[in-house]
Formats: C-alpha cells, sequence, structure tokens
C-alpha cells in the first residue's frame, strides 16, 4: 500500500512537472506547480517529515504560489510567444536535461539496495525533536533568517513601488 | 515497503524537467517557476537521505528536515524578491518575455 | 496494520459520510440561523412561512438554488471557472476531518469522534485555509470582469494578510499544551472544568480575540465583508456565478464559519469538556459520556455561530484601508507581544516539565 500511494504521488509531481513545461499560458504552469508541491507534501509525509509537509503546504503553496498567481494575474501575463531565442534552447535544453537525469538516475538506481527501504510509520520527526535542533543547535542560523526575511521584504516593497 | 532510491529517483526526474522548463520557457515568470520545482526536487532529496541516515545510524537524524527549513526560507524570500523584480521589469518594459529585454538601455 | 485494514477503511467511510452529511446540513440551517437572527435583531421575523417558524426553508433554498438556470458567459476562462468553487467547497469541507467532537473512544482500534487524529491537526487547519484562497482568487480572475478580478484580488490581500494574526495567536495555545494534536489540546484544558480552559485559567484572551477578529477577517464576514458587499463592487469575486456554482461559494462561507468556531471550542473554550468539570459526577456508561461530550461540544460551536450573527447584525462594514492598516498594524504586533508574554510566563515562572 505505501508502494501504491508513493507511485501515486510521484506520478502527480511528474504530470504536473511535464504540464509546466509543456503549457504557454503561465496561469496554467502555476496551477501545476500547486499540484506538484501539494504532492510533494505527501511524499514528506510518506517519509515520515509531518512539520515539513504542513509547512509544504502552508509556506508553499499557500504563499509563495499564490504570489506567482498574483503577479500573473496583475500583469496580465499572455499565453507565450515563440521568439527566436529559443530554437538555441531546445537543441542545448532537452538533451542537457536528459542526459543529467540519465546520468542520476543511473547513478541512484545501481546502487538501490546500499540506500536502504523506508516503511511506513517509522522514524517520525515530531514538531519537538525539529525545534529541538533547530533552537539549540542552530540558533544563530534561525536569528540570522529572520533577518534575511526582513531584507526580503524591505527589498520586495521597495522594489516594487511606484515611482512618484 | 518503498526503497529510498526511488524517492532520490524522482527528485532527479523533478530537476532535471525544471533545468529543461528553465532554458525552454520565455516567460520569466515561468522561469522562476521553473528555479521553484528545482529547489522542490532538492527538498525532496534531502528528507530522503535524511531518512536514509536515521536507518542507517539507527536513531532520528533531523539535521537533513532542518536544511530543508532553511531552503523553504531563503525560498521565500528569493520568491518576494524576484518577483518584485520582475514587476519593476515589467513596468520598464512592458512585455514579459526574456528575448526582449536582452539591452541594458531601451 | 494490514491485518486492519478492512475494518479501519470502513469505520473511515462510514465517519466521513456521516459527517459530511451532518456538516451540509449544519450549512444550511446555519443560513436560517442568520436570517432569523439578523431579522430578530432588525426587529422583524425573518424566515417564517416555510414550515414550522421556516425551518423547512433551507430545503426549499436549496432546490430553488438547484434549479436556477446554470449560465455560463461566454468570455470566462473555463477550466478555471468551474475549478474555483470546488477548490472553495472542497477546502471548507476538508478542515473538518481533523476536528474532534468528542471524547476518545476507540472501537477496533479507530477513533470514533474524530475522522483523522495526527499529530499536526492545527497546522492541517491554518494549510487548508492558506489554499482556500485560490479558490476566490482564481474565481475572479476566470470571470474575465474587471470588478470580479478587484473584488477577488483585495479579498486574496484580505485573507492572506490575516492569516497571519490568526496563526500567530494560536502560538499561545500551543506553547500551553506543548502539542499541535488537537486533542491534546483540549486534554490539557480538562483538568478543572470553567478554569482550566484556555480563555480563562490559560490567560489567552487576548489571543482569543485576535483568533477572533483575524477568522472574522479570514471567512469575508461583517465586519469585513467588503469583498462581498452589494454595494460595492457589484457582488464581488462571485458576480458571474449562477445557481449551483454561486451555492458552492455560499456554503463555503458558511462552512468556514463553522470550522472556525469548531476551532475556536477547542483551542479557547475546552472543547468537548463541561465547564462543571469535577463538580457533576461523571455518568457510568460510557455512551452516555460520549454523548454528553459531543453535546457540550455543539452546544460551544451553536454559541460562536450565534455570536457570529449578532456582530454581523450589530456592526458597520469596515473600509478597506481601515481593514489593511487593522490587520498588519495591529493585530500582528499584539499576537506577538501575546507570544512573547506566555513564553516569559511558562519560561520563568510556570514549574519547569
Amino acid at each position: 500500500m505505501h508502494l501504491a500511494l508513493f507511485i501515486i504521488f510521484a506520478g502527480l509531481c511528474v504530470a504536473g512537472a511535464l504540464n509546466l513545461l509543456l503549457q504557454r499560458h503561465p496561469i496554467n504552469s502555476a496551477l501545476s506547480l500547486i499540484v506538484v508541491m501539494s504532492s510533494l507534501a505527501v511524499l514528506y509525509l510518506l517519509l515520515g517529515a509531518e512539520f515539513l509537509a504542513a509547512a509544504q503546504v502552508i509556506v508553499y503553496s499557500g504563499a509563495i504560489m499564490v504570489l506567482f498567481t498574483f503577479v500573473i494575474m496583475l500583469l496580465n501575463a499572455g499565453k507565450e510567444v515563440r521568439t527566436h531565442g529559443s530554437k538555441l534552447a531546445y537543441i542545448a535544453g532537452f538533451p542537457g536535461a536528459a542526459a543529467l537525469l540519465g546520468l542520476l538516475t543511473y547513478i541512484f538506481l545501481s546502487q538501490k539496495s546500499s540506500f536502504g527501504s523506508a516503511r511506513l510509520g517509522e522514524y517520525l520527526a515530531t514538531t519537538s525533536d525539529l525545534s529541538r535542533v533547530l533552537f539549540r543547535d542552530l540558533l544563530l542560523p534561525f536569528e540570522v533568517t529572520s533577518i534575511l526575511i526582513l531584507i526580503a521584504i524591505l527589498g520586495a516593497v521597495a522594489l516594487a513601488r511606484k515611482e512618484h | 515497503m518503498v526503497p529510498i532510491a526511488y524517492y532520490l529517483v524522482l527528485s532527479a526526474i523533478l530537476f532535471s524537467i525544471g533545468v529543461a522548463a528553465f532554458l525552454i520557457k520565455r516567460n520569466i515568470i515561468t522561469i522562476f517557476m521553473s528555479i521553484e520545482l528545482m529547489l522542490n526536487a532538492v527538498n525532496l532529496a534531502f528528507i530522503a537521505f535524511s531518512r536514509q541516515w536515521s536507518q542507517t545510524t539507527g536513531q532520528l537524524q533531523v539535521n537533513g528536515q532542518i536544511f530543508v527549513f532553511f531552503v523553504m526560507v531563503v525560498a521565500a524570500a528569493e520568491a518576494a524578491v524576484g518577483l518584485a523584480i520582475v514587476i519593476a521589469v515589467f513596468r520598464a518594459r512592458s512585455t514579459l518575455n526574456v528575448d526582449s529585454i536582452d539591452l541594458m538601455k531601451l | 496494520m494490514d491485518t486492519n485494514l478492512i475494518p479501519f477503511l470502513l469505520i473511515n467511510l462510514a465517519k466521513v459520510i456521516v459527517v459530511v452529511v451532518i456538516f451540509l446540513m449544519s450549512v444550511a440551517y446555519t443560513v436560517l440561523l442568520e436570517r432569523k437572527l439578523v431579522g430578530r435583531i432588525q426587529n422583524r421575523w425573518g424566515p417564517s412561512r416555510v414550515g414550522p417558524f421556516g425551518m423547512l426553508q433551507p430545503l426549499v433554498d436549496g432546490a430553488k438554488l438547484f434549479l436556477k438556470e446554470d449560465l455560463i458567459p461566454e468570455a470566462v476562462y473555463r477550466p478555471l471557472y468551474i475549478l474555483a468553487p470546488i477548490i472553495a467547497l472542497g477546502c471548507s469541507l476538508m478542515s473538518i476531518s481533523v476536528v474532534p467532537f468528542g471524547s476518545d473512544v476507540k472501537w477496533h482500534g479507530v477513533q470514533l469522534f474524530q475522522i483523522s487524529d495526527n499529530n499536526i491537526g492545527l497546522l492541517i487547519i491554518l494549510g487548508i485555509t492558506s489554499i482556500g484562497v485560490y479558490g476566490i482568487a482564481l474565481s475572479g480572475w476566470s470571470s474575465n470582469n474587471k470588478y470580479s478580478l478587484l473584488g477577488a484580488l483585495r479579498a486574496s490581500a484580505q485573507i492572506i494578510s490575516y492569516e497571519l494574526a490568526l496563526g500567530l495567536s494560536l502560538v499561545g495555545v500551543v506553547l500551553r499544551s506543548q502539542s499541535l494534536n488537537l486533542r491534546h489540546i483540549v486534554d490539557v484544558q480538562a483538568t478543572h472544568g470553567l478554569l482550566s480552559w484556555n480563555f480563562f485559567g490559560g490567560f489567552q484572551f487576548i489571543a482569543f480575540f485576535i483568533y477572533l477578529m483575524a477568522a472574522y477577517a479570514e471567512t469575508n464576514r461583517s465586519p469585513f465583508d467588503l469583498p462581498e458587499a452589494e454595494s460595492e463592487l457589484t457582488a464581488g469575486y462571485h458576480t458571474e456565478y449562477s445557481s449551483m456554482k454561486f451555492a458552492m461559494f455560499f456554503m463555503a462561507e458558511y462552512g468556514n464559519m463553522i470550522t472556525v468556531g469548531c476551532v475556536a471550542t477547542l483551542l479557547f473554550f475546552g472543547g468537548w469538556t463541561s465547564p462543571f468539570g469535577s463538580l457533576l459526577p461523571t455518568p457510568h456508561s460510557q455512551i452516555l459520556a460520549a454523548l454528553l461530550s459531543i453535546f457540550w461540544f455543539v452546544i460551544k460551536v451553536f454559541g460562536f455561530l450565534f455570536l457570529y450573527v449578532w456582530v454581523r447584525g450589530t456592526l458597520p462594514r469596515f473600509r478597506y484601508d481601515q481593514l489593511m492598516g487593522f490587520g498588519w498594524k495591529f493585530l500582528v504586533p499584539v499576537a506577538v507581544a501575546n507570544i512573547v508574554v506566555t513564553s516569559f510566563v511558562i519560561g520563568l515562572w510556570l514549574p519547569a516539565q
């Protein structure tokens, strides 16, 4: 049953990612990316990372992609137009990505047994486990990321404001 | 019982689709979204490896998941600033096609 | 796990069906409650002709909405136009899946009074609220109508602004209960009846009021209902919707109201525990104790729905800039201050746990 769940949600991920690649209108790409992120949240749950699954839905699907969707709606982005640069990208893009994929898949599948298998329900990382590491050993990076977010907010507001 | 290698292969597939979309698409917002796809693929690899390390040492190792937490935070900050830049560029050039935004001066 | 799969699936399926049916009936009767209460506040009867005291009005309303002509304008972007009310209603129905209604009663190893008992129940509710923004944003954009788009963007901006205050106000409760599991949060409040509820003994009254205001803004209800005010942007994001799709938006709004009431009773008012605590003797039969817990839960949620409609009938509407200023400049700092004070009290004064 674990395998069935994995195959369903991995299939959804790959279908969403391919849809992102193949759709012309950016709003369709944005919606397929939301599907990918929600399916990834389920895959995180299958691997025992329950807080990260919830954080993936709240932060990625529910905030970052909402930001993307707003920008697409406000800028009224239309369907993509094929321009001169895209032919070269087709010649270098697809083969490059295929070569990368082939190499990585070969390495992972040939070493399959040394990675082991994940069983459903073991090694569940609760929120208190994560926070024990985050707030004791890694307190400085945590505080630095909060300053990073503050700087990002200031930068975004300064960049997007209307020039008078 | 799913071999962890399958999660890693899925991560590789998502990453390469992200790379292909980054190189092929011409709309700047779609290029941003393919960057987010690549970051998500890497997150999946981190969590899979964190699980593999836990199984190897026999006790729960959460450092991979902590790193995913930080990647999510950085991706959020980057998306916010990047989209603000996209809005500023759109105001100046009135187009979202990366092939038309190739000169410093109009 | 595999040996218990069949009873697990069947009991969960039965639970889902029962809860969804009761939830949808509650949504219909909440509409009636609102119309009658607002009528009484405005010194008139409200619906009183269909059935005794107007009790059959929701059935007639449902039939009317179902039989209306389903108009799809030509220039809308069809896939998203049809998807948006589905997202809105789906998210509204999904949030009820982690809410526990009664005490801990297990049958064949499966919780009977909660559809899904997991360690991150509170985060799931926050996540579903975050996804619910899409229903509104996509409906406004796909309608291909300037007023709908503006209304949708305003409503979405309102929702994502108040999501922050909502999440922050719940952190004080989590600090006291040391868990995100909704059952544990209620169990912490079960010790001394009324006094150990998070509103009174847990001193989370500021957090409660912040939660209430943020939740009113999240569900787009008065006094924060500018996106759907008829005199403003025609009807906002659901201008171009008719018959069943409009009914779905409507049901989603009232469903969100009920979910907010459920979460507020679980987190601040002791969920299914009785206010008398140990003063009344607990009944000996387990069935009666379980039914009594459900009774207390339903009474408290009903109290919250009454409060919702009462506020709607009484307070005037916020203007949009007042609304955004209130959310960002007042609620978020007060919520953060609440977290700081709560964590200081727990860290320095209460005994170490």
